[in-house]
């Protein structure tokens, strides 16, 4: 599926040069499930408003890259450095270094006894300790933008899964994420409700946050990624531009995985 | 049946039984509130991410949940009264009371923080990633988003140990309480063996009156406070 024609896609020297320091900081980072070895010397650094795409087949390891970054799985060796702060192990200040990375689930995890708008406010007034009401005017202005102002009221059962992949990009927004981690945010939706994530991300990616996204969105890489990480069996294999590695992938991991999803 | 009819009469003028029963769900009521709360404690502990409370919470639970109710109750007797002389009200009958509604509290926590365990078995573990993701630590997540899910999907067995809770109050005269149930039931067959049957079915009767609302209830709540997904 593609969702954008090659010509949109900003330069890649240009938009390099536009780059920050390093905000996200993966040292020789080691993860097991039992005998599986998921993440292998990992070594990755995503700096200030760039917007990394992680692709691989599935078992790669590339959701548990990107749950690894928050914490929500401990990692065997190796080190996390966010904003050049190491990932505390436990307590308060890993809850508060959480509250600086927006989470977006494949399955969107809206909290599902929370209105809409509660959904949204939650964080910002029990974390952030922001007055309610100012917290309310920016979730209504933060759902205005992504298109489900309207919902506010609802329970989160009673939208789309388009929609409510919308309020949980809000409610991370909410939260002002020095940067946003994306777990796969479109493969749980029907295709007529991809596109309507993937704009809000698209937007959001112009206006320069810093964005890790594990999908398998080819036209969003090339509409507004920075740079392709293509990771198999635990290991990052390949990174390139978008342009790049999907017009021509080094690696024959690559060049199988592309050749699978791009033949049809 | 006339004549069975004539003998409730009687036996409704001889005995209170309203009153035996007002002190059975008196001590449910005040066991019911007691153990909701600390079975929301151990509920808490035994799914909290540190590995001595839950072991702890764990101990409790397996050690009271298979320990006899009677057992208990005999213990904050003899042990508890009689040997460490430990009173908790001047007035006699109060302090049984108090006794009773204790031994009730600490038998029936287990099997709320387990009913409740259920019920948070019943929350996606999506929404508690969700919730520290956020920035949410343990407590502030538990109380804000995992327990109020878990008490929608956990009123069905709650209302189980309610209903166990206001029968087993009866054990109560095992910690002196005269005045409820069982105590009342003893007295009226010593008295009035003839009339068997009748005493048999007030209490039948009693208690399946004040249980059937609970599981109406409880089955009512369920359904109208599930949380949709």
């Amino acid at each position: 599926m593609d969702h954008g024609d090659a010509t949109t896609t900003t330069d890649p020297a240009e938009a390099e040069s536009s780059l920050g320091a390093p905000l996200v900081e993966l040292k020789n980072v080691n993860k097991h499930f039992g005998e599986l070895h998921v993440l292998q010397d990992i070594d990755l650094t995503v700096r200030r408003g760039e917007v990394l795409v992680v692709i691989g087949p599935s078992g790669s390891g590339k959701s548990t890259l990107c749950r690894a970054i928050n914490r929500l799985e401990t990692i065997d060796s190796g080190e996390i450095r966010i904003d050049g702060q190491p990932l505390p192990e436990e307590g308060k200040t890993l809850a508060k270094l959480r509250a600086d990375v927006g989470m977006v689930f494949q399955a969107f995890n809206l909290f599902a006894h929370k209105t809409i708008l509660e959904n949204v406010t939650l964080g910002p007034v029990k974390v952030r300790k922001e007055r309610s009401s100012a917290a309310k005017e920016r979730a209504l202005q933060l759902l205005d933008r992504v298109g489900v102002k309207n919902q506010a009221q609802k329970m989160p059962a009673q939208l789309s899964g388009g929609q409510q992949q919308r309020v949980a990009i809000a409610r991370a927004l909410a939260m002002k994420p020095k940067v946003m981690l994306f777990d796969e945010p479109t493969s749980a939706l029907d295709p007529e409700m991809i596109n309507e994530v993937l704009d809000v991300m698209v937007a959001l990616a112009k206006e320069g946050m810093t964005m890790i996204v594990v999908t398998h969105e080819m036209g969003f890489a090339r509409k507004a990624a920075n740079r392709v990480v293509f990771m198999a069996d635990g290991q990052i294999v390949e990174e390139a531009t978008p342009e790049e590695f999907f017009t021509a992938p080094k690696s024959d991991r690559a060049k199988d995985f592309l050749s699978k999803i791009l033949s049809h | 049946m006339g004549d069975f009819l004539s003998q409730f009469g009687e036996l409704f003028a001889i005995y209170d039984v309203p009153a035996a029963f007002w002190v059975n769900i008196q001590l449910t009521f005040w066991a019911a509130i007691f153990s909701l709360i600390l079975g929301t404690v151990l509920a808490l502990m035994r799914i909290s991410p540190i590995a001595s409370l839950q072991w702890a919470g764990a101990a409790y639970v397996n050690i009271l949940r298979n320990t006899p109710l009677t057992v208990i109750m005999t213990f904050l007797f003899l042990a508890v009264w009689t040997q460490l002389q430990i009173t908790l009200s001047d007035d006699f009958a109060q302090n049984f009371f108090r006794f009773g509604v204790i031994g009730l509290t600490v038998y029936h926590a287990a099997f709320v923080c387990e009913a409740i365990r259920s019920g948070v078995n019943t929350v996606p573990l999506g929404q508690a990633e969700a919730a520290r993701a956020i920035g949410l630590s343990f407590l502030p997540a538990a109380r804000l988003i995992i327990l109020p899910q878990a008490f929608r999907g956990a009123i069905a067995p709650l209302g189980n140990t309610l209903i166990a809770l206001l029968k087993n109050s009866t054990v109560a005269v095992a910690v002196s309480v005269s005045t409820e149930t069982s105590t009342l039931m003893r007295e009226m067959i010593e008295s009035n063996a003839n009339y068997i049957y009748a005493i048999f079915m007030i209490f039948a009767i009693g208690f399946a009156v004040l249980v059937i609302p609970i599981g109406l209830l409880t089955t009512f709540l369920s359904n109208r406070l599930a949380v949709r997904r």
